[in-house]
Formats: structure tokens, sequence, C-alpha cells
């Protein structure tokens, strides 16, 4: 009996480098990591703040950063990872009032928020570059 | 009827505070934190990018001199930094095990988002209150 225990070798669970990855995992991890990417985030809605109350002279300065290369490449991701917080927030709370745990609607609402993600950041682009005289 | 397994005793069952003697009061603040986040994020990047992306800093007081922009920018910021510290508080917990490194790490992020909430709510009065005959 006691041999017949030691044969069972079973993998432990789970090997993240070689376990296949699922729409469910990533999302899930996408939704933490797109918190803290948004919590770098608020420290600028802090500085745009700050220094438009306390040293306007310098506002010119941080618009333009904002408006370089880096900046551009910084606010494109902090507009996917808002979209995509804020569509998964809403599927969590489904969630937490026991609404969507089924596999297939699970899947949907997950594709779903991706493609909310990468719409709702084309149209706020869209607009931003297109609503008049506000870039400049 | 009490289970013949459950060893908890029954102040601790009607109390229903669990392990960490909190009882739901994170979980759920986490939620009324990310229902209210729902529209003040949204009204936010909608007029964020078609307000606020001028570098004319009078835009921006302009904006802000509006009583109702004023208080519903307040209102995010609260509810923001909250939703943010309860988050980034969770993240703490799961991946950091070292006490020191975690306590640490619990005490700056709770202090960090006190200090970003107070100094954008003050920097948001400022701008409130700024007498543009005078300022800027």
């Amino acid at each position: 009996m006691q041999s017949d225990i030691k044969a069972v070798l079973r993998p432990t669970s789970p090997h993240l480098s070689i376990y296949r990855r699922q729409i469910s995992s990533v999302l899930s991890i996408t939704h933490r990591l797109t918190g803290l990417a948004l919590f770098v985030g608020t420290g600028l809605i802090v500085l745009w703040l700050v220094v438009a109350a306390y040293a306007p002279a310098h506002y010119t300065t941080l618009h333009s950063s904002l408006h370089s290369g880096f900046g551009q490449i910084c606010m494109l991701g902090w507009t996917l990872a808002f979209y995509y917080h804020f569509a998964n927030g809403i599927r969590h709370l489904f969630w937490d009032i026991g609404k969507g745990f089924t596999l297939p609607v699970m899947h949907r609402s997950g594709w779903t928020v991706i493609v909310f993600t990468l719409l709702m950041t084309a149209v706020t682009w869209f607009i931003a570059y297109t609503s008049t005289g506000t870039l400049s | 009827m009490m289970a013949t397994n459950d060893l908890r005793s029954r102040l601790s069952r009607v109390k229903g505070l669990g392990a960490a003697h909190h009882g739901v009061q994170h979980w759920w603040l986490q939620r009324v934190t990310a229902v209210a986040l729902l529209p003040l994020s949204a009204w936010f990047v909608t007029s964020f990018i078609t307000a606020m992306l001028s570098s004319n800093v009078v835009k921006v007081a302009i904006w802000f001199a509006s009583p109702l922009n004023a208080i519903l920018m307040v209102m995010l910021l609260a509810v923001m930094f909250a939703h943010a510290r309860l988050g980034v508080q969770v993240v703490i917990e799961d991946y950091v095990k070292s006490p020191a490194a975690k306590y640490s790490l619990l005490l700056a992020n709770t202090f960090i988002c006190f200090a970003f909430a107070g100094l954008s709510i003050l920097a948001v009065l400022k701008l409130h209150f700024l007498d543009m005959s005078t300022s800027i």
C-alpha cells in the first residue's frame, strides 16, 4: 500500500512557465497589472493638477513633454489600461453578484472586454486628435 | 445548528469578522469605490479629451472654476485614491513575503495615497477659487 503511494508522482500545479495560457488567467493578471499601471498614472494626474495650480509657468513644459514620443506612448498605455480595468472591473462586479460564471459566458465577456478596450482607445484618441483647438 | 467540525466559538460566528478581524470591510469598500468610479472616471476621460488637452493653463483654470467640474474632480480624486490604496494593498499582501518589506510597502502605499489625494484635491480647490483677474 505504502509503495503504491510513493510510485504516484503526479505533477504539481500550476507550473506557470509551461502551463498553457488561457483567457481566464491572462485577463485576471492583466486586471492587476493595469491596476498598478493606473496607480502610476494617478501620479501624473497629481503632477498635472499641482503644476497647473502652483507652477503655471511650467505648464507648457509638462504639456510638451506629454506630447513627446515617450509621453504619447505612456498616454496610449494608460488609455488602454484605463478602458481594460474599467470594462473588466464591470465583469468582476457581475461575478460578485453571482452572474456570468459559466465558461461560455466568461469567454464571451472576456473577449468583449478586449474588443471594448481596443475600440474605446481608438475612439478616445480619434476625438483627442480631432476636437478643434484642444491640442494647440 | 452548529456543524460538528466548526471549531470557531459562537461569539466568533456571530461577529462574522473572520481571521483578519475586519470581516468584509476591505472587500466591500473596494466594490463601493469601483461602482462610484464607473461614472466619475468616464466623466473625467470625456472631459479631459474634450476640454483639457490645451497647452494653455488658463483654459484648465477656467474649467475648474465651474463648481460642478470642481466637485466632481474632488470626488473622483478621493474615491480613486481610496480604490487604488485597497487594490495595491492586496497586491502587496499577495506577492511580498518578507514581513519587513511587506509592512514597509503597506505603510508607503497608505502614505502615498493620502499624500496624492491631499495634494491633488488642494490643487483643484486652488484652481477653483482662483481670482482670474489677478492671477496667471
